[in-house]
């Protein structure tokens, strides 16, 4: 029988768990609750002495501040409801996990397999709530019904309710079989079969499978093996997941024809090929520091003599949309988790984020089954802040956009920065060899049912029956002491390679790593599992997290295992590599699947997919009169995609390991975003990582070119300005797209696709010409939602995100004016390029006409640009630039205003002076133009830098002053007179 | 002879680097090793001068932050950290060290009992984890070897969970009266203790950032000096450097330098 502990706060100790249900239950629900008290619950579902569970009882409270009682703590004086939220049977318990470790200190003995803690918690509340009103608290703002369960009592209810001391454990009595499919039948009938499987197979690719078992040699060998003619489901399903669009990006390597504006047409052999990989290939003739690039699960790249770093960006978008907190922090250990399957093992540096969510304040009509954008918020960050902080790894970068649609689909980007010694065990760090006769390893946390079908659902659009079981929940530390371990065990020269378990777990893990050999022999009968009742095919396809596979030579199995036993890391032999050209899934003595690798990895049929490009027209809106546009600068300040995100920011911790340089935030009051962050790799080193970023679906609506194009040229120049060198600058490649192949769904797919055609040739062509490699990249090509009848489709986004090199982190430059008294430059040139622009979408709103944003989108002259970052470097050696910001949403009156309130300084700014082409007042202050930057310079050294950039846009516009405003004048008539605290406080308006 | 500082590492413990780093730049030789490793030969904590527990997040702040780091050091070590305190060591927790020498009950060990736990850091005022720097006043009269001859500090604190509590009015203040809170959180315009947000992050109780056993020998914070070591992690060094203010080193490593300094003279 279980035993049940409840645990309480004393009376008079601060319930701020409690107090925080009550602040979010006013703000958000417009619940007005009289007070809340949160407890916790634990179920053990153990073999404990009445004894022994006694003393588990009191070891799990502080005895300062904690009541603990058995079964029932006296509930509390006069509250009018309970909710009790626990988890549903399967989902990850981490606080249970955790809560099973301290019995097993505490009895000083170890506890069965299936013995489990399950944890629960209770929210006394006092308030005048009916029940409707209770479980809509509950529901909204207390748990995900995806995985949690809820139960409301009343007072008195409660009062008579028995004990409840049943564990949600899994219950699965199943016995493992091995099923087949036949796919002789017809073709609905195929299609119906992929559908109700969530194979996301198309009729095509059924038919290539289908073709593939009536080969002959095929069918010889399955009769010889004693396998059944029909695919099994561990084949299917493993086909599946390896030819889903999310591992194998088939949009990006399908042949495309593109047809122009004009109506020329053009065949394209696979736009990865052709234009992300091809970039690469130009760029890496002309460099010497690339290190490994598109081969391994992160980009590689030189840093000094000792270190090599990589780099990875992923997304976690489908997970994140049913399970916020989850799919979230899944994102993030995930992505942890390639940097770790780098090469022979890579050490983290620091995490970036960033994300597209619908308003927070969204207060429309949203469909059915869609959560709202404020709780899918919290708590994506919920969960990026507790992987990060509790991994230990600092974070470097974040960001957020907002639009409404992101609705259907919220977009969770979540990146590592690793390191590599450039020599491990006497040869090259980022070798990844694999030995026929190696052993099949797997290491970290157990098998459950949690994440299956993870790698084809996100290959499919959101639907109202998306699977619960998609989600997963990450544990951070299970993954931190798994870490340590792998990097004690790599640096001891305990196993010879190892990668990832993401999308279809170890199918992909042991799918991709058998190549290197030519094939394997797995054996699934002692991979540790959560519950018994799990399927052969469920034990190969889950996802279930913090595990990595690895190829441990025989000989030194016995050392590892030791390492990690006395490490807390469980280990598994799960099979042999071997060189037979084929991947075989034996359990408990059944051959439960065998597939041939050259059809596993190249059998797949490749699409063909149309494109057809069109110029859409974008009205602007009306022009306004010239004029006082101050309280437009106000606004921008304050608008939602503009204004401070520093809230949220501040829950992540920047600091940890010491080597930060260059903050997310910097100024004064250190309230102001940074155009880049600088941090050093080594303790007392010189040369620093500077990380940053492009990013823009707004540009989308009017040309993907223009919008790629952009967010190169921004990621490139935050760099630049922070004082990183503008030839060692390598850029990694995210691209989330609405589904742009044309069908009965997707009647504007050849659209969709053009965009995409366009943004990589914008992609190709700007990266080639600044000299920037593309080392890493993914794609997410299904983010549109269908829900309530509605279908809603993202604004293409591609997130550019950078890493380069400052040579002396000593002269790292900030944006924020330093001192009254310097002089003021603009660098690069300005024209009326107002489409799209923060301001232009602002206006148009304001006109009740949002979609009236139009105008010139931003250009890019690649010749003028690469001459500018080199002389912006130059003088930053020199040490002439006292403070560097490149404008971006909200253009030169945003960049002026935030440098001013960075150093809590006023400017006094000459808009005639700027360097431009054809901009009146309104690009002058708001266009959002590439290739430009705002510094200051000490005003004894202000002929110096001008020689620098001579013959190049840059002029002195102004003044730093000690006064606290931000005074523009054009023609010297005032068109902005702004106090830095009125700006601040429409710059700082909580998001 | 340099003295040895052993740090302990895993489940979680997550500032190895820079605290291993802080030690070797004050002079002492750090030893990282994993606390299963120490349980199973206690010599290495018997060997060392010094013991650290660091920040981080032990067993990911279930049940409580420190709760279960703190258990297994009790049901494990607890007569070898008995006989390392007794020997005249030091011992210096930060973050989530410091929760875990509360947890523990070794700070602030009132009465030379180690073992038994009267105050407690709890969830934050605010209700979220927090980094951002803060200001710290030190206490003069303090026996704390760490914080001799200092008066003030800027440091980050990264916590969710450091607001100081006790129930037990008397032992608060005895607490003040013995001087065994060696820093406050402070305003930095006054430089006087605080209550307010942010210059106190959590809401502790009499702006209590760090405590010190009667010793002086036994130290834990909030806030971390271990990544206070650069002069560039301070959050405006641009502006100190324009100003010609930029400090040598980092001002966290104070702290290390005076109880490596203690060592020496002991």
């Amino acid at each position: 029988m279980a035993i049940r502990i409840e645990i309480g706060l004393r009376v008079g100790v601060p319930d701020a768990r409690g107090a925080g249900v009550v602040a979010r239950a006013g703000a958000y629900l417009k619940v007005g609750l009289a007070g809340c008290e949160v407890r916790d619950v634990y179920l053990v579902d153990a073999e404990l002495s009445e004894g022994e569970a006694q003393r588990v009882a009191v070891s799990f409270a502080n005895p300062v501040t904690q009541v603990v009682a058995r079964d029932r703590l006296e509930a509390p004086k006069d509250f009018s409801w309970l909710v009790e939220i626990g988890l549903k049977p399967g989902v990850t318990d981490n606080v249970g996990r955790t809560a099973r470790t301290v019995i097993q200190d505490v009895l000083g003995r170890e506890l069965g397999a299936y013995e489990e803690v399950y944890t629960a918690a209770q929210y006394f509340l006092w308030g005048e709530m009916d029940r409707a009103g209770v479980e809509r608290l509950a529901r909204e703002l207390l748990a995900n019904v995806l995985i949690q369960t809820v139960r409301v009592f009343s007072r008195d209810e409660w009062a008579v309710a028995g004990v409840n001391r049943a564990p949600p454990a899994m219950h699965d009595a199943s016995v493992p079989v091995v099923r087949t499919f036949d796919l002789e039948v017809s073709d609905g009938e195929l299609m119906r079969i992929s559908r109700e499987g969530i194979l996301s197979l198309s009729l095509e690719e059924m038919h290539a499978i289908r073709d593939y078992y009536r080969r002959a040699e095929v069918r010889a060998e399955r009769a010889a093996a004693g396998l059944p003619e029909a695919p099994t489901d561990l084949e299917l399903e493993c086909i599946a997941q390896t030819w889903s669009e999310h591992c194998k990006h088939k949009i990006f390597a399908a042949r495309v024809r593109y047809t122009d504006e004009s109506g020329a047409t053009r065949e394209i052999d696979g736009l990865f090929k052709t234009f992300i990989k091809a970039a690469t290939v130009e760029v890496g003739k002309r460099i010497d520091w690339l290190v490994s690039v598109f081969s391994d699960n992160a980009g590689v790249v030189k840093f000094n003599e000792r270190w090599n770093v990589l780099f990875k960006v992923e997304t976690h978008n489908s997970p994140s949309a049913l399970d916020p907190f989850g799919g979230a922090i899944t994102g993030i250990v995930g992505v942890n988790r390639d940097a770790l399957g780098t090469g022979v093992g890579g050490e983290m540096v620091c995490n970036v984020w960033g994300y597209c969510f619908g308003p927070p304040d969204f207060a429309g009509a949203l469909p059915e089954g869609l959560m709202h954008p404020r709780r899918i918020r919290d708590g994506v960050h919920h969960g990026v802040i507790d992987g990060g902080n509790q991994s230990g790894i600092p974070w470097a970068r974040g960001w957020e956009r907002f639009d409404d649609r992101f609705l259907g689909k919220p977009l969770v980007f979540c990146g590592t920065v690793g390191k590599l010694p450039v020599l491990v065990g006497g040869g090259p760090s980022e070798r990844k060899e694999v030995e026929p006769g190696d052993l099949i390893v797997q290491a970290g946390g157990r098998v459950g049912k949690d994440g299956i079908h993870g790698a084809t659902f996100s290959s499919e659009e959101l639907r109202q029956e998306s699977p619960a079981q998609a989600v997963q929940i990450g544990d951070p530390i299970t993954q931190r002491k798994m870490y340590e371990f792998l990097i004690e065990a790599r640096d001891a020269g305990l196993f010879r390679a190892l990668t990832d378990n993401g999308a279809g777990g170890l199918s992909s893990s042991v799918g991709e790593m058998c190549r290197l050999s030519g094939g394997a022999e797995v054996d699934l009968t002692d991979a540790p599992l959560k519950y018994e009742g799990l399927q052969p095919w469920e034990i190969f396809l889950s996802e279930a997290q913090e595990r990595m596979t690895l190829a441990v030579p025989p000989e030194r199995w016995e050392a590892f295992a030791a390492l990690a036993k006395r490490r807390d890391v469980e280990v598994a032999k799960i099979g042999t590599f071997s060189n037979s050209g084929s991947l075989r899934v034996w359990h408990r003595g059944v051959l439960c699947g065998a597939l041939g690798l050259d059809f596993l990895h190249d059998g797949c049929p490749r699409m063909e997919i149309p494109a057809v490009w069109e110029r859409r027209k974008v009205a602007a809106p009306r022009a306004l009169r010239a004029g006082d546009r101050t309280g437009w600068l106000v606004k921008v300040l304050g608008a939602l995609n503009v204004s401070s995100k520093e809230g949220k920011s501040r829950s992540y911790d920047g600091e940890v390991k010491g080597l930060s340089v260059v903050k997310p935030f910097v100024g004064v009051r250190s309230d102001m975003p940074s155009d880049a962050t600088v941090m050093r790799l080594e303790y007392g080193g010189r040369e620093g990582v500077a990380l940053a970023e492009g990013v823009n679906p707004f540009l989308s609506d009017l040309d993907t070119y223009a919008m790629a194009a952009s967010v190169v040229d921004e990621g490139v120049r935050r760099i630049v300005s922070v004082g990183g060198r503008w030839d060692r600058i390598a850029g990694l490649d995210n691209f989330c797209w609405p589904d742009p192949v044309v069908s009965e769904k997707t009647p504007d797919g050849a659209y969709k696709m053009a965009q995409l055609v366009r943004a990589n040739q914008a992609l190709y062509d700007v990266c080639v010409a600044y000299g920037v490699p593309l080392i890493s990249g993914k794609d997410s090509m299904k983010n549109d939602s269908v829900r309530g009848g509605r279908k809603i489709s993202i604004p293409p986004t591609l997130l550019f995100s950078t890493i380069g090199k400052v040579d002396d982190v000593r002269q790292a430059v900030t944006m924020p004016f330093k001192q009254a008294g310097d002089a003021i430059y603009v660098l690069g040139l300005t024209r009326d390029e107002l489409g799209a622009s923060e301001y232009h979408r602002l206006r148009a709103q304001a006109m009740k006409r949002p979609e009236r944003m139009g105008g010139a989108a931003p250009g890019l002259n690649v010749e003028v640009a690469k001459s500018l970052y080199h002389a912006m470097n130059e003088a930053q050696v020199r040490g002439l630039v006292r403070s560097s910001h490149t404008p971006t949403l909200g253009g030169l009156a945003v960049a002026f205003a935030l440098a001013a309130m960075g150093g809590q300084l006023g400017a006094r700014i000459e808009l005639s002076n700027v360097p431009e082409e054809g901009a009146g007042l309104d690009a002058l202050l708001f266009a959002e133009c590439n290739s430009r930057f705002v510094v200051s310079c000490a005003p004894e050294r202000a002929a110096e830098l001008e020689a620098v950039f001579r013959g190049l846009p840059c002029a002195r516009v102004g003044e730093v002053v000690s006064d606290p405003e931000l005074h523009i004048t054009l023609a010297n008539r005032t068109v902005v007179k702004a106090g830095l605290e009125r700006m601040r406080k429409s710059f700082r308006r909580s998001v | 002879m340099k003295p040895t500082i052993l740090i302990l590492t895993g489940y979680g413990l997550n500032c190895e680097a820079e605290s291993a780093h802080a030690w070797r730049l004050a002079g002492a030789e750090p030893r990282l090793a994993h606390l299963n490793d120490v349980i199973e030969d206690p010599t290495l904590l018997r060997d060392a001068q010094g013991l650290m527990l660091m920040g981080g997040f032990s067993y990911g702040d279930h049940l409580g932050s420190g709760l279960v780091f703190a258990n297994r050091l009790r049901t494990k070590l607890r007569e070898e950290l008995q006989a390392f305190i007794e020997r005249g060591r030091i011992v210096l927790g930060v973050c989530n060290g410091f929760q875990i020498l509360t947890q523990l009950g070794m700070l602030p060990g009132l009465k030379g009992d180690y073992f038994a736990p009267t105050v407690a850091l709890q969830q934050n005022e605010c209700g979220s984890f927090q980094n951002f720097w803060v200001t710290l006043r030190f206490e003069e009269k303090s026996p704390c070897v760490f914080t001799r001859g200092l008066t003030s500090m800027e440091l980050p604190i990264r916590h969710g969970e450091g607001r100081l509590f006790t129930a037990d009015r008397a032992a608060l203040n005895q607490l003040q009266r013995k001087h065994l809170v060696p820093c406050r959180y402070a305003d930095p315009a006054t430089g006087k203790a605080t209550m307010k947000f942010p210059h106190n992050p959590n809401g502790s109780e009499k702006a209590i950032a760090g405590l010190c056993d009667e010793t002086g020998r036994i130290f834990g914070l909030m806030p971390h000096p271990e990544a206070y070591l650069h002069p560039e992690n301070h959050p405006q060094w641009d502006f100190q450097e324009v100003r010609g203010a930029l400090p040598e080193t980092g001002q966290g490593l104070a702290l290390f330098s005076n109880a490596v300094e203690f060592l020496k003279n002991a």
